[in-house]
């Protein structure tokens, strides 16, 4: 009987504990997430009473943003604390996170979509410390009335990544690559002879999320920039409708991909293949990826040098990098004023500090800020070889997708239906996803 | 014979007493079975809120709250829920317009019949077969519930590895066909639940009184007889529980809808791309989440019609099968 006493009232016990537990969080959430003592006290009990809150976007980068965050603290004794939402829920995280009291002060709107969406929550910018500091207008995003919404602190860049130790084994030169058609000589000619090589043309271009956006979004920014150049002018707002005229170019390259890689286009649709893998570990002498990529391949493929989209457009000859940004700094508009400029001093140190400069452009990319260290990254340094030699510059159209995850998804299923069987009935669906849904997603986000 | 009337004396007796005592009272007898209430009742109408207090304040912040506010939030713009703005009626006109909505309407609901009764008719099967006195029941109990035990999205992914690394022998895969996408569904969702309606029914079945079986024996009724008039009967009280639990399951499903398909293939039909895959819950997340600045309302609207659907349909259910059990 007694134990049955002590049983029920440990129960008991167990059950408040339980209940409890949830109103006791914040604490220790902020403790394992701020990295460093100063973080705990997130409260702000430094003179200034501000203080940071960064939600950052890109999980790779969390550990180099930690060692940011303790270095400043250590420095002003600022608190500042760095969440990183877990990959692909950034949008879920921001959703909730803006909702509490202690809201993030600083967080990333990357583009016109998340301008409309977040615009309101974001401080305009302009006149402030950190503008001034850039050293272009070119990453920055601004609203309908002219707020400048969020500021760019870093930019990357995308195209085909060669490895040219490969290439040479294969009896090619990288110089031979010009254009779309010698690019297809060579991959061909590498896809072919794979079994007596040991290596393939193409890593393989999986079709599932952690790779898909490869192409509906990066490859499909050829198509974008194509229609952009042939108007003359560069959007600055979504259209309502795209032409698709350059789809063929896409379907060029998009073909040359496939029918060239390391697995067979029927097995794309649900991934697994590990690309990024392939290409870091010489079993393909040619991927599409971007910039950040390069510290995954600076060790087995040391000589790797990114190339443009080269897709059968005439003048091609002369095409550079896909260089923009999504890494975009807003700040919290309904955070309170100190705190607000504790983020903006915050800000100012990281684009003109030396040591934490040179942290973050090793992490994400080049910085476009007069005073931030210089980048060591290869691919960008290929982006701006080619446009110092006057070539020109893809700029991120893709940004601008409507709707984007909707307008992703069925470009996707239709890739898939044509992937398993490549027939013009099957490229129609593909179309009809490119073009027409470009339509509809936009009624559907504006409508 | 004396293990039944041992059993059926414990059975829960209707305290007529009940209905003249304060409601606190009659909550503690309906715990309680109304027995001992002198001895029990005093300290525990004294202390009972001390019990109750916690999980009732618990209901309320986790389930009462949110639900008011969600259902405040279906008539509002809002991109976070302490900003809300009033909307009025517009996010429900919205709802209807929407054909992705309708589509994974019609879709929940096959699937829900499909598998409320492929669940229920091999979960019977199976717990029936296990009752009848095969040599290590017991485990394959314990292998039939064990699906259970894992999580829609791990079951989703491992399913859809396995069905995808049989379609890629064909060249194909899961995702580009919407009846492969439902059947798959269909398989994975009676994996996991056949084993956990199987231990209701295997409590149901152990509960049928062994006079009425052995009644129905001496009378010369063959076994599919007494399946169908005294097994069954008896067990009504389980069919309505599993029915109910399938019912409801099968409409809300959505770690499973995304782990597996998320809703692929997706067909453009009038202009407008439609997830073939997608059931309602998943078509009210991926609303949630679009660019509109109106879409979380609209999200939130089809998530009150949502909760009216479900509650309607699984209370539907729970009175038809009801009228159908039979007092012991």
């Amino acid at each position: 009987m007694k134990m049955k006493k002590i049983l029920a009232a440990i129960l008991a016990a167990s059950m408040c504990g339980c209940f409890f537990a949830g109103c006791n969080d914040s604490g220790g959430t902020t403790a394992s997430n701020g990295g460093g003592t100063a973080a705990n006290n997130s409260g702000g009990t430094t003179g200034s009473g501000g203080s940071v809150y960064w939600l950052n976007f890109k999980p790779e980068s969390d550990e180099v943003l930690q060692k940011v965050a303790k270095m400043y603290t250590d420095e002003t004794k600022v608190p500042v604390k760095v969440v990183t939402a877990a990959s692909g829920t950034y949008e879920q995280t921001l959703s909730a996170e803006m909702d509490k009291s202690d809201a993030p002060t600083l967080f990333v709107i990357g583009n016109s979509a998340g301008v409309k969406q977040w615009g309101d929550y974001a401080l305009d910018l302009k006149d402030t410390k950190i503008a001034k500091e850039l050293n272009t207008n070119a990453y920055n995003l601004y609203d309908a009335n002219g707020k400048l919404v969020s500021i760019g602190y870093c930019y990357e860049c995308y195209g085909i990544i060669v490895n040219p130790d490969l290439l040479k084994q294969a009896g090619h030169e990288l110089s031979e690559i010009k254009n779309f058609a010698t690019l297809k000589t060579v991959v061909e000619d590498i896809h072919s002879r794979a079994s007596e090589l040991g290596f393939d043309a193409f890593t393989s271009c999986d079709m599932d999320d952690s790779s898909s956006w490869r192409f509906t979004g990066h490859m499909a920014n050829l198509e974008y920039f194509y229609e952009e150049k042939a108007a003359g002018k560069t959007w600055t707002e979504c259209p309502a409708t795209i032409t698709g005229d350059y789809l063929g170019n896409f379907k060029n390259l998009y073909d040359l991909c496939i029918n060239n890689s390391i697995s067979a286009p029927t097995e794309l649709a649900t991934g697994g293949h590990d690309p990024s893998n392939q290409f870091a570990t010489c079993k393909a002498a040619f991927t599409v990826q971007g910039s950040w990529e390069y510290s995954a391949y600076k060790e087995k493929a040391p000589n790797a040098v990114m190339i443009p989209y080269y897709c059968g457009v005439d003048g091609e000859e002369k095409a550079g990098l896909n260089c923009g940004t999504e890494n975009c700094w807003a700040v919290n508009s309904k955070a309170s004023e100190a705190d607000q400029q504790a983020t903006l001093d915050f800000m100012y140190w990281c684009v003109t500090n030396k040591e934490a400069s040179k942290l973050l452009v090793d992490s994400f990319g080049v910085m476009p800020y007069k005073n931030a260290a210089e980048s060591s990254n290869a691919f960008l340094k290929n982006a701006n070889d080619l446009t110092t030699k006057g070539n020109y510059v893809m700029d991120w159209a893709t940004n601008y997708q409507p709707n984007v995850n909707e307008y992703r998804a069925a470009l996707v299923s239709a890739l898939n239906a044509y992937n398993a069987d490549q027939t013009d009935a099957n490229w129609a669906q593909v179309k009809a996803a490119f073009v027409d849904g470009w339509a509809t997603q936009y009624q559907a986000a504006n409508g | 014979m004396t293990k039944t009337k041992k059993k059926l004396e414990t059975d829960f007796v209707p305290n007529e007493k009940a209905a003249h005592k304060s409601p606190f009272k009659r909550v503690v007898d309906f715990f309680f079975g109304g027995k001992n209430s002198n001895a029990l009742s005093r300290p525990l109408a004294k202390w009972g809120w001390l019990f109750i207090g916690p999980v009732t304040i618990a209901f309320i912040i986790g389930f009462v709250w949110p639900f008011i506010q969600g259902i405040y939030l279906s008539f509002c713009k809002f991109r976070i829920v302490s900003d809300a703005e009033f909307y009025g009626f517009q996010n429900y006109a919205s709802v209807f317009e929407d054909a992705s909505f309708i589509h994974s309407f019609w879709y929940s609901a096959l699937f829900a019949i499909v598998s409320l009764i492929l669940i229920n008719v091999f979960a019977f099967a199976v717990a029936y077969a296990l009752t009848q006195n095969i040599k290590g029941s017991n485990l394959f109990r314990t292998v039939f519930f064990m699906p259970n035990l894992i999580g829609g999205i791990v079951l989703g992914y491992i399913w859809s590895m396995i069905f995808d690394g049989i379609l890629s022998q064909f060249g194909t895969s899961i995702l580009q066909n919407s009846t492969w996408g439902f059947w798959g569904l269909i398989i994975l969702m009676c994996w996991q639940q056949i084993g956990y309606m199987m231990i209701i029914y295997i409590a149901g079945l152990n509960a049928v009184p062994e006079d009425m079986l052995e009644a129905a024996k001496i009378d010369g009724a063959t076994k599919w007889q007494t399946l169908w008039r005294v097994t069954i009967p008896n067990v009504m009280p389980s069919i309505t529980i599993c029915t109910f639990l399938s019912l409801t399951n099968g409409f809300k499903l959505f770690d499973q809808n995304i782990a597996l398909t998320a809703g692929q293939p997706i067909s453009i039909q009038n202009g407008v791309p439609i997830k073939q895959t997608e059931m309602l819950a998943l078509n009210i997340y991926n609303t949630f989440y679009g660019t509109n600045t109106a879409a979380r309302g609209t999200a939130q609207a089809k998530a009150v019609i949502f909760f009216i659907l479900v509650a309607g349909l699984g209370l539907a259910q729970l009175a038809y099968t009801r009228k159908k059990e039979v007092q012991q």
